[in-house]
């Protein structure tokens, strides 16, 4: 029987056909989120609860969704809301809310390995990851892989490029992570200071120049810069970095004619990426977002059907089938 | 320290190690009043007077009592994670005859009232022998010199800013050059704090797949570097403790053929394990320096087996569980090592990367040399302290065992072959395997 496992900490260590099985379910799930009543039965009785210490607006609010249209109950703590301002431990809050029995819990961390901590100490409740401090963020791996099957068909044979901040990126960790799997090409591109040789040690190539980083690229990833970070000495000054380093449609056009773009957002127009492109017919932007309710769906319905598979009942059985 | 008052003790039969003195062979000892009075080839001690203390070391090894300089009491201040009991206790089970404690305690080793404490506390607690290590600097801040003529007088062996380097090369330079005045050695934990800031292990390929901040080699090798310089201009002593890179070796090789005054250290996680072992976010393995590359660990067993690295130090750094069991990188740094330390050292003996005797010899005579201590011999009219070693006897270390307040250690339930079985300090047995553990 295909199963991903007791948790979704990660996309490294997961098997080829375990990334599929999600996809294939994910696909389904696509479907049922195009209907006019986008909402099925299949998790009723299930209780998910989101688990976050960074802000989050687009992550969280897929996690619920996703949630929601199964018909789990979902509760969602920050951490502006919880203990964590009193002093408790992660290990501690994640051991009250396991007592109170969800079955998933979707945990954001601003420290890596933090899933992985919780993973460890709770028993009986699936975790999630959706972002550990640098190091990974599966769903969203999944959810732009999704996007590229889409567009391609396939999950192999494909160049994938990612332009930006590589060094302090989650997305693309688990990014390199998933097409190293595929056995796709990786390439990211940025300046030394964030796209460091030890890139290579994972089976990517590393590139400092766009011009030369884009051909045969099927697919390019614009990742953040973020704003506190132009102030580290990592970069210059906003300016050069976006002159180089800026996804634009001319370097597109040029040395990447058919690539698809995604970035996993929030963005900044101009300096990681041209309006112009995100407005483009490359643009697979709104489409991950679409994919990533999906994607989470697959994922909680994977999770929850793997604990409770000696409860299943045959009328649950079937909505299984229906979705 | 021990009572002047011991009883006579004969120890028989064994394989007398002892690397300072040339000595691998059968000999017998004979300890008294706190004295080696009598080493010699079997039977010829037999006719002396009334024994009280025989033991029968056949099938064992001889050495002098083993010595560790750098360990964490925690006392005082941090009492829950350890005390000068309690470590002293831990130390002997280890086979240690002697510890130097790092100033690092709360508050800071910078005053002769502590030195006198941690001396008191030592002798009450009569387990192994403690050479308090004081301050660099007051408070440990980096910024004025702690009174290193007040320290010294009181019993401060060496002085260091363990854990947090002095930053600063001119106040270094200077501190150097006030420690010519008392002769003492400045023990150095190498690191360029800007290069390492909230480090969490070794940058490479794998922190850098784990998403943790990471701390390069250069870090180390810089301050290395910048320290070996501010000893050929002062003159003075230093120290290099637990070194962890390759180039570090190199460095401190280079230093030492140019008549530099350096020494160094190595702990045996550094030489046991790789930074391979974190990447299950596990906190055992997060300590200060980290876990390096396997090139690093080839290159100090290789300085260690060539003497460029002189000893051997467990770093002993006790954490309570709470500070260990939480997200990584909020994770306190260091392990427990005085029970580990002698078989971890012993299995690279095993493994072929080093010798016995110069093994014995840096954890014995070699760090005694490094801070001038007494000790690390067992030449007649030495100070009675003498290890017996079982080379092939298994433990579990578990918490049965651990002496210790704290169970920070990654080699926890492993099973450890080479043990000491009796600790002597000063003619008095403080430590029996049998009696410690089979009560």
């Amino acid at each position: 029987m295909n199963t991903i496992g007791e948790h979704l900490l990660g996309i490294e260590g997961l098997a080829r056909g375990q990334l599929e099985f999600i996809l294939e379910t994910a696909q389904q799930f696509v479907e049922i989120n195009e209907r006019s009543v986008k909402k099925v039965p299949t998790l009723r009785g299930k209780t998910v609860v989101t688990l976050f210490y960074e802000a989050s607006t687009r992550t969280r609010t897929s996690f619920e969704i996703a949630g929601k249209r199964l018909s789990a109950d979902v509760v969602n703590i920050s951490s502006s809301t919880s203990s964590v301002t009193k002093g408790e431990t992660l290990i501690d809050t994640a051991l009250t809310l396991g007592s109170m029995a969800p079955d998933v819990i979707v945990i954001r961390h601003p420290l890596s390995g933090a899933a992985h901590l919780i993973a460890r100490e709770l028993r009986e409740v699936a975790v999630v990851n959706a972002g550990d401090g640098l190091h990974e963020h599966p769903t969203q791996a999944i959810l732009d892989a999704l996007t590229i099957l889409q567009s391609f068909k396939r999950l192999d044979n494909l160049t994938i490029v990612m332009v930006g901040d590589v060094l302090r990126s989650r997305v693309a960790r688990s990014n390199i992570f998933l097409h190293k799997i595929f056995g796709n090409t990786v390439r990211v591109v940025a300046p030394p200071t964030l796209a460091l040789k030890e890139f290579s040690a994972l089976g990517v190539e590393v590139y400092y120049e766009q011009s030369k980083a884009l051909h045969g690229a099927d697919v390019v990833m614009s990742l953040r810069m973020k704003e506190e970070y132009l102030h580290e000495a990592f970069i210059p000054t906003k300016e050069e970095y976006a002159r180089r380093y800026s996804v634009k449609t001319e370097l597109l056009d040029k040395y990447a004619p058919n690539a698809i773009v995604l970035a996993p957002g929030p963005f900044i127009r101009g300096v990681e990426i041209e309006s112009k492109v995100l407005d483009s017919t490359r643009s697979r932007v709104n489409q991950q977002v679409a994919n990533g309710v999906a994607v989470r769906m697959a994922v909680l319905f994977l999770l929850c059907q793997r604990q409770k598979t000696a409860e299943v009942s045959r009328g649950e059985e079937e909505f299984r089938y229906n979705a | 320290m021990p009572n002047a008052m011991t009883k006579k003790t004969i120890i028989k039969g064994g394989r007398v190690i002892d690397p300072k003195n040339g000595l691998d062979g059968e000999f017998d000892i004979l300890l008294e009043d706190g004295k080696i009075i009598g080493l010699e080839r079997p039977g010829v001690l037999g006719g002396i007077g009334a024994v009280e203390n025989l033991v029968d070391a056949s099938g064992l090894i001889v050495v002098p009592g083993l010595i560790d300089i750098h360990v964490h009491l925690r006392e005082p201040g941090y009492e829950w994670k350890e005390t000068i009991e309690s470590g002293t206790h831990a130390a002997v089970c280890g086979g240690f005859s002697a510890v130097c404690c790092m100033p690092n305690t709360s508050p800071v080793c910078d005053r002769a009232q502590i030195v006198a404490f941690i001396l008191e506390k030592a002798r009450n607690a009569g387990f192994s022998r403690v050479y308090p290590i004081g301050a660099i600097t007051q408070e440990q801040k980096g910024e004025s010199l702690a009174p290193m003529l007040e320290l010294r007088e009181a019993g401060s062996v060496a002085f260091s800013d363990d854990g947090r380097p002095v930053s600063s090369p001119a106040v270094m330079r200077k501190a150097l050059e006030y420690s010519l005045m008392c002769d003492a050695v400045l023990a150095c934990h190498e690191e360029e704090r800007s290069l390492s800031e909230g480090f969490a292990m070794n940058e490479s390929a794998i922190s850098l797949k784990l998403g943790l901040p990471g701390m390069p080699t250069a870090a180390e090798d810089i301050m290395i570097a910048r320290d070996i310089e501010l000893a050929r201009l002062t003159g003075a002593r230093v120290h290099f403790c637990h070194v962890s890179t390759a180039r570090a070796v190199t460095l401190i090789e280079r230093a030492k053929n140019d008549g530099v005054r350096v020494s160094a250290e190595v702990s045996p996680h550094h030489f046991s394990l790789t930074e391979e072992s974190v990447a299950n976010f596990d906190t055992a393995y997060k300590m200060s320096p980290p876990l390096r590359s396997a090139e690093d660990v080839a290159a100090l067993l290789d300085g260690l087996s060539r003497g460029i690295i002189d000893c051997i130090a467990s770093d002993h750094a006790p954490h309570e569980r709470d500070s260990k069991n939480v997200e990584f990188a909020k994770a306190s740094m260091g392990i427990i090592g005085l029970q580990t330390t002698l078989p971890l050292t012993l299995k690279k003996v095993k493994e072929g990367k080093l010798t016995l005797a110069r093994a014995i010899e840096a954890l014995t005579s070699a760090p005694a040399a490094c801070l001038g201590l007494p000790g690390g011999s067992l030449k007649v009219g030495s100070d009675a302290d003498v290890t017996i070693v079982d080379l092939d006897k298994e433990v579990v270390f578990d918490q049965s065992i651990n002496r210790s307040k704290c169970s920070n250690s990654p080699f926890l339930n492993c099973l450890l072959r080479g043990v000491a079985v009796k600790t002597f300090v000063g003619g008095r047995e403080v430590f029996s395997f049998e009696k410690e553990f089979k009560k």
